[in-house]
């Protein structure tokens, strides 16, 4: 089959996860209004010029609020990532490649804790730690290692055997050079791929358990929090919960479709 | 049968580990549980004759053992919050999650397999297109977002159910399912749009396959063909979604939980975990896993009898 250079889901989710990235990446240098600064007489404001997203219970500007939050989640997202997927790949490119009983023990473990759900275990881990920002990264960050690893070893374990690396061999090349000049290239595609996705399910999951009131404390405003708090007033000031849920999907949809155009460029 | 032994060797080894490791994570939290329930002013008799009577003396594993020994046994020891033993606030809110839970496992499965195959059957083609964008879109909606959205469509603009206004299973079964069917749905519809877009892509593949023109040379329709030969081949791939579906489930049941404020497993999770009542968050987390691992074990064991070439392997 001829190989296209691009599909739709990657053009379309490429530019939608960037834009949000970009989106992101402003909240944590910029919002238009101090996010934590309130005015009584703007409680419950519509949107208007001034405030494009409305106003919240509180009459703090939403559209500052998201984007801090915004940047919060980012920050816990790839957080996450740093300490899953790089814990994760380096375990999978190990254990795939050397075997052994090592790589038993360790895949035995994993598949304990891949039977697990993501969020009980993150649970497991803040009751441990307790509740905030940097804890809801490491507990999140633990518990995406397996599956990382996971898929990494899998790919590791087809190009172990290949005659590319074999040759790579041949020519004396260590263990390292070969894990990571002539394997992990390889399987780019494929990681790139699982790090989309786990940064969806990083956001996905900080959400759910800010929602708890068991993620990033308040003074910290992220998405999860703010609709969870906007729940309340769904009817009243639906600004408040809506633009917070839109930023969010728009973040995983971007983040999923590119996720998805990855995989079909790889295959 | 030798793959028989091996899976349930497995599944004891994996309950042992999950329950050891629950076990050993409430040992680590710094603090005394005897001090905080006595206060500071204690005197250090009391406070180990109060360690004693809860059972927080002698090296790790004796308690581990007597721990599990209890467990087993139906005592899962007492809330330090309520003073009342685990096990009956457990039995209490277990059916209300597996009511959930089920409900959700049920739903997915009767959106998913029609849905799947048409989306199969006409890859490519507009009803397909379209279940392909709803798709992503639905997975992209955070688990208690859909609940919230769900509570303002069928609650506030519908008025088809009351939003907050639960009723327990002791009082009728009719209307606490009634009210449950809504959560499910938000758990489901995630589940539904992974388990199309799996189904449609194994459709796609099985269609290829010789026997599919075999069975249509011998004369069989297309409903025959698809119910027939390709339903069973295909689902079999995404058996094992479904089965890893199961987990995320009854943890998505943990948020849902409050969004629709039902008292359940997860409700009381959420609460023991805010209050450090850790016998309560140790049983229940155990109790949630070993259902976890028993429920893939099921699915594996009877993976082996729909597809026998797994055995071989």
């Amino acid at each position: 089959m001829e190989k296209r250079s691009y599909t739709y889901n990657m053009v379309f989710g490429g530019i939608l996860a960037a834009a949000m990235t970009l989106f992101m990446l402003m909240g944590i240098i910029y919002t238009p209004y101090d996010p934590e600064a309130m005015d009584p007489f703007l409680k419950f404001a519509p949107a208007s010029l001034a405030h494009p997203f409305g106003c919240d219970q509180f009459g703090r500007d939403i559209l500052s609020r998201v984007l801090e939050g915004s940047g919060t989640t980012f920050l816990v997202a790839a957080g996450t990532l740093l300490i899953g997927a790089g814990t994760g790949t380096v375990l999978g490119l190990c254990t795939g490649y050397f075997g052994g009983w090592p790589d038993e023990v360790i895949m035995r473990f994993n598949d304990l804790v891949v039977a697990f759900p993501n969020i009980l275990l993150a649970l497991i881990f803040i009751s441990i730690l307790g509740p905030g920002k940097y804890n809801v990264i490491l507990a999140l960050g633990i518990v995406f290692i397996p599956s990382f690893a996971r898929i990494v070893r899998s790919e590791v374990i087809v190009h172990r055997d290949m005659d590319h690396v074999k040759s790579a061999r041949l020519m004396g090349a260590g263990h390292l050079r070969i894990l990571f000049v002539h394997i992990l290239p390889n399987i780019k595609g494929t990681l790139l791929s699982a790090l989309a996705i786990g940064f969806n399910n990083a956001v996905l999951s900080e959400a759910g358990m800010s929602y708890l009131g068991i993620g990033v404390q308040p003074p910290d405003a992220s998405l999860g929090r703010m609709m969870s708090e906007g729940q309340a007033y769904i009817f009243t000031a639906p600004w408040s919960i809506l633009f917070p849920g839109i930023v969010m999907i728009l973040m995983v949809l971007g983040f999923g479709l590119l996720s998805d155009g990855l995989t079909e460029m790889s295959v | 049968m030798k793959y028989l032994i091996k899976k349930v060797s497995t599944l004891i080894m994996t309950l042992l580990i999950i329950s050891m490791l629950s076990f050993l994570a409430f040992q680590v939290i710094p603090g005394d549980a005897a001090l905080s329930k006595l206060g500071t002013g204690a005197t250090e008799q009391k406070r180990q004759e109060l360690r004693r009577e809860m059972g927080l003396d002698g090296p790790v594993l004796e308690r581990y053992g007597r721990w599990l020994v209890g467990f087993l046994q139906g005592d899962m020891g007492e809330s330090y919050t309520y003073g009342v033993p685990v096990a009956g606030m457990i039995k209490e809110k277990l059916p209300v999650t597996l009511a959930i839970a089920v409900m959700a496992f049920l739903l997915m499965l009767a959106v998913s397999i029609p849905l799947g195959l048409l989306a199969g059957k006409h890859a490519g083609r507009l009803p397909d297109k379209i279940l392909t964008a709803v798709d992503q879109l639905v997975m992209a909606v955070p688990g208690f977002f859909m609940g919230i959205l769900i509570t303002c469509l069928f609650g506030l603009i519908l008025h088809w159910f009351t939003p907050g206004a639960y009723v327990s299973y002791q009082e009728g079964w009719g209307p606490f399912l009634g009210y449950l069917i809504f959560p499910a749905l938000s758990i489901a519809l995630p589940k539904c749009a992974m388990g199309i877009r799996l189904l449609r892509s194994s459709v796609i593949g099985e269609l290829k396959q010789d026997y599919v023109r075999t069975a249509y040379s011998r004369g069989n329709s297309q409903r025959q063909v698809l119910f027939g030969h390709v339903l069973k081949n295909s689902l079999l791939p995404v058996l094992t979604f479904w089965a890893l579906a199961i987990a995320d489930i009854v943890a998505s049941s943990v948020i849902l939980e409050q969004v629709f404020t039902i008292p359940g497993l997860g409700t009381l999770l959420v609460q023991s975990i805010a209050n450090r009542d850790h016998p309560v968050v140790q049983a229940v987390i155990v109790l949630v896993a070993g259902l976890v691992v028993v429920i893939n074990f099921a699915v594996d064991v009877l993976y082996g009898i729909i597809d026998p070439r797994v055995e071989v392997r």
